[in-house]
């Protein structure tokens, strides 16, 4: 047989044919000729012998590329070398989320969606493998194996060896099982061990393609000049001046704002610059975010629509020894992301392809198909490597596949890039919501807790989205996710939203909700923990009280043990904190280490313990916890988007809105919980308890609860 | 007008304007894609390349400003570091989303390149300038360690 361990660079020029960075700087990705084994939608075996896993859910950096090939090499038992991962193309019929029902990815789903589908898939293939084996060595099929990527079957005279890529040519008549039998978890060979990521390499040296780095034949490079305030309207704009800035080609209306062509990106961002435009701020929102924090911590007092109820926390709280407020401010965040918004489109008279880090691509094919007036099946998306969504390149209004259809609209058959500038991004919204939570709890005598109000005002989500059908009974669960079915016994519990109105847009931030409740009620339960007498691990543990309360102590009873928690002193200054918040089906515990230094709070380390199911990729898990808890860490210590009197955004660039650098990053030290149960979300779930964690140890450190984020104002 | 200067090894002239950041050079006029916009305005350091020996940021650098110098990018950085970085970040799988870590590994190098025997605060001030919106931060540490240790024959 042919011993063919190939590293990913070298499948990428066999299978393209040719690479030539200059003319064609994608490898060759969206278009492959001649993969003659297709035994499903998801898998594709040639002759020299390489799996490649068409993967459905979109590779942002949390790792889909290695986890759904890991599932299908597993059931396939492939050798790791030969397998290669690249992003599905846009196809409902094919690729749909097993979750969601149309081709998107979101919610920490992508693993758990995948879990029975992917497998499904690679033992499928198996089957075919060993059926053209049987066939073509006249033996029994049960008598093959199959291991590393080697079928062999041990007659008492022979042995008989093929790799997947020579049977290749003789699967042609074998039908694949419509229910092939999947291994069990003690079978594992490849699930549960740190497999190396497969992206690894192009992203250590510089050769990953993402959008931006697209390149097509004539293509020409688009800014937009948006309205500065949101909400605004263009009136009337004079492009003579840009027009006259070498290398700009064209300027164009188009719905959001003016467009300029050119020939390169810094020639469309000066061409904008020079464009003389009038905007009509009537119905513009203008009040600064520090009025509407106002507004929305009034509102957050009598918040009407009633999320959870539990018990009576009306005559609870009348009858409490001792009833607690406060009161919790969260300002918008930008996701920043490194990458900005941008993509390519090539349209021709009845079609368009697209490159761009599409996230939800059955919305982003159905935007373009309705801008451009053709079938869905006449768009064709090619979903690039992202650099960095954390929610932003998933929008409920698809606005910017909108953008990018309505530029080539304008301007008529072409190749046309997008690029939104840092500062198009950051101003631009599409923000983290607003928030305020109003708290109240009820002590009894004895330090219990017997009762707990929790109104929370925010922007909604889905309210005038495609997903407004899942507002129910006036509650948008995105706005109140995390601050119900709490784990702990609360016998008279209310939870209630306010829903707020603004044109400022706002969306979905990792984690979502859980952003804000979760530092809400694990910050608000520690001082009812505290004022009650109780440590804060042991008081948490004698709480809980749900269905999965086992899945949390387990959590918090490993990150206690393994930060060695005696309490929120650390000596030496350093005081400490704890939370437990379960996320998108994955339960975290957090210890962290705080102290303060030139006046800020410094994080030296961070304890984590996550149970999110069966443990795919041990290293990825690590990986997603630390930069998770990473994320959730520069919102809590730094992060805000102000909206200034007028309405005006302060803060367009990293220079002003401060995200966390290496030297604030703490150590971190994750254990995962061994499960063999069905795995959970692990993009989203390091966030939430990273901000109580350190804000439960900076009240340790001060006697002052912050009650308003960031936690260092700037 | 014309400009001169070395990339990766090949001298080129180009007709660029002087003004022009190198960034868009490097990305657009020379198709060198591997080095990233993430800001423009010297605060991420995704842009990070190697100007006559030293990292600096191309997205603020005029392009009339390395007249006759030499510019190394991700795709031409050779040497003992630069395999040291490039497989470390490799094993240790630092990157996630991936769109830094050019800028992130051409600071590793040159900074290995000046201080072969770093300590722990040398590394996290030599690293500060790169953001990581992903926060592969104790990851990239832990791989120029590597590196270093990998450089001076330690495992």
């Amino acid at each position: 047989m042919t011993d063919l361990t190939p590293n990913r660079r070298a499948v990428l020029a066999s299978a393209a044919g040719l690479i030539v960075a200059a003319a064609i700087p994608l490898p060759g990705r969206a278009k492959q000729e001649a993969w003659p084994f297709a035994p499903n939608a998801f898998i594709r075996i040639t002759p020299d012998n390489i799996v490649k896993v068409l993967v459905k859910h979109s590779e942002l950096g949390q790792g889909t590329w290695t986890g759904l090939t890991t599932m299908v090499a597993e059931e396939l038992d492939a050798d790791w070398a030969q397998m290669w991962a690249e992003n599905a193309p846009a196809n409902v019929q094919l690729y749909a989320s097993s979750i969601f029902g149309v081709q998107g990815t979101g919610g920490s789903t992508a693993t758990p969606a995948s879990w029975l589908p992917m497998r499904q898939a690679g033992a499928a293939a198996r089957a075919v493998l060993v059926e053209a084996a049987a066939r073509a060595w006249g033996v029994p099929g049960a008598e093959i194996t199959v291991s590393r990527g080697v079928v062999a079957h041990q007659g008492r005279s022979s042995d008989l060896r093929a790799s997947f890529g020579e049977l290749v040519p003789l699967t042609e008549n074998v039908v694949p099982p419509a229910d092939p039998i999947l291994k069990t978890p003690d079978q594992f060979t490849l699930i549960g061990r740190d497999v190396p990521r497969i992206d690894a390499p192009e992203k250590s040296n510089g050769t990953a393609i993402y959008s931006i780095d697209v390149v097509r034949d004539g293509m020409l490079t688009v800014a937009v000049a948006r309205p500065p305030k949101f909400g605004a309207r263009l009136v009337e704009f004079d492009s003579a001046t840009a027009l006259a800035t070498p290398g700009v080609r064209r300027v164009e209306q188009i719905p959001t704002g003016v467009a300029v062509y050119a020939d390169d990106t810094w020639s469309a961002f000066r061409g904008r610059d020079a464009l003389d435009i009038v905007w009509d701020e009537t119905g513009a929102e203008t009040r600064s975010s520090d009025e509407m924090m106002t507004v929305w911590a009034e509102a957050a007092r009598t918040a009407p629509a009633v999320a959870e109820d539990r018990g009576d926390v009306d005559a609870a709280m009348a009858s409490a020894d001792e009833v607690i407020e406060a009161e919790f401010r969260f300002p918008f965040l930008s996701h920043a992301a490194m990458e900005p918004l941008d993509g390519v489109v090539e349209l021709s008279l009845d079609r368009a392809e697209f490159w761009m880090g599409s996230q939800w691509q059955t919305s982003d094919q159905n935007e373009a198909a309705a801008r451009f007036g053709v079938p869905p099946e006449n768009i064709a998306i090619n979903t690039m490597l992202t650099g960095g969504s954390f929610g932003r390149r998933t929008t409920a209004d698809n606005h910017f596949t909108a953008e990018l259809s309505e530029i080539a609209k304008a301007a008529g058959p072409g190749a046309y890039k997008l690029i939104w500038s840092r500062e198009d991004d950051m101003r631009g919204g599409y923000y983290r919501p607003l928030t305020v939570h109003y708290m109240q709890g009820g002590l009894d005598a004895k330090g219990n807790i017997v009762a707990w109000r929790n109104n929370v005002a925010t922007q909604s989500l889905l309210a005038d989205s495609p997903f407004e059908q899942f507002i129910a009974d006036g509650i948008d669960g995105s706005s109140v996710e995390g601050s119900r079915g709490l784990p702990y016994r609360l016998p008279n519990a209310r939870v209630a939203l306010a829903t707020m109105e603004s044109s400022v847009p706002v969306l979905w931030w990792r984690a979502v909700g859980h952003t804000h409740t979760a530092y809400a009620t694990e910050v608000f339960l520690d001082e009812l923990l505290e004022r009650g007498g109780k440590d804060r691990v042991q008081g948490r543990l004698d709480l809980l009280d749900a269905e999965d309360a086992d899945r949390h102590r387990g959590v918090l009873e490993r990150v206690a043990e393994i930060a060695d928690w005696q309490g929120p002193d650390a000596g030496n200054g350093i005081a400490r904190g704890v939370a437990l918040h379960k996320s998108f089906g994955s339960f975290v515990a957090m210890i962290a280490d705080v102290s303060i230094e030139r006046d800020e709070p410094r994080i030296h380390k961070v304890w984590a313990a996550v149970d999110c199911g069966i443990a795919i990729n041990p290293s990825i898990i690590e990986a997603q916890v630390a930069g998770g808890l990473g994320f959730g860490l520069s919102a809590a210590m730094f992060e805000e988007i102000r909206l200034l009197e007028g309405g005006d955004v302060d803060r367009w660039n990293y220079d002003a809105y401060r995200i966390m650098r290496n030297a604030e990053m703490p150590e971190v030290e994750v254990a995962i919980i061994e499960s063999r149960l069905s795995p959970t979300g692990i993009g989203e779930p390091g966030t939430p308890p990273i901000a109580p964690a350190v804000g439960n140890a900076l009240r340790a450190l001060t006697g002052q609860t912050p009650r308003r984020l960031p936690f260092v104002a700037s | 007008m014309s400009i001169g200067f070395t990339v990766n090894g090949v001298y080129r002239e180009l007709e660029v304007d002087p003004d022009k950041p190198l960034l868009w050079v490097i990305r657009e006029d020379l198709q060198l894609t591997g080095t990233k916009y993430g800001c423009g305005v010297a605060q991420c350091g995704a842009c990070t390349v190697i100007i006559d020996g030293i990292a600096q940021r191309s997205c603020v650098t005029p392009a009339g400003r390395v007249e006759s110098m030499e510019v190394t990018t991700i795709e031409g950085i050779e040497g003992p570091e630069a395999e040291a970085v490039m497989a470390a970040w490799t094993e240790v799988e630092v990157a996630q989303c991936g769109y830094c870590q050019s800028g992130q590994v051409m600071t590793a190098v040159s900074f290995l390149r000046e201080t072969p025997n770093p300590t722990d605060d040398d590394i996290v001030a030599a690293m500060n300038g790169n953001l990581c919106r992903c926060a592969t931060y104790t990851r990239i540490r832990a791989a120029v360690r590597q590196a270093a240790n990998s450089l001076e024959g330690r495992p």
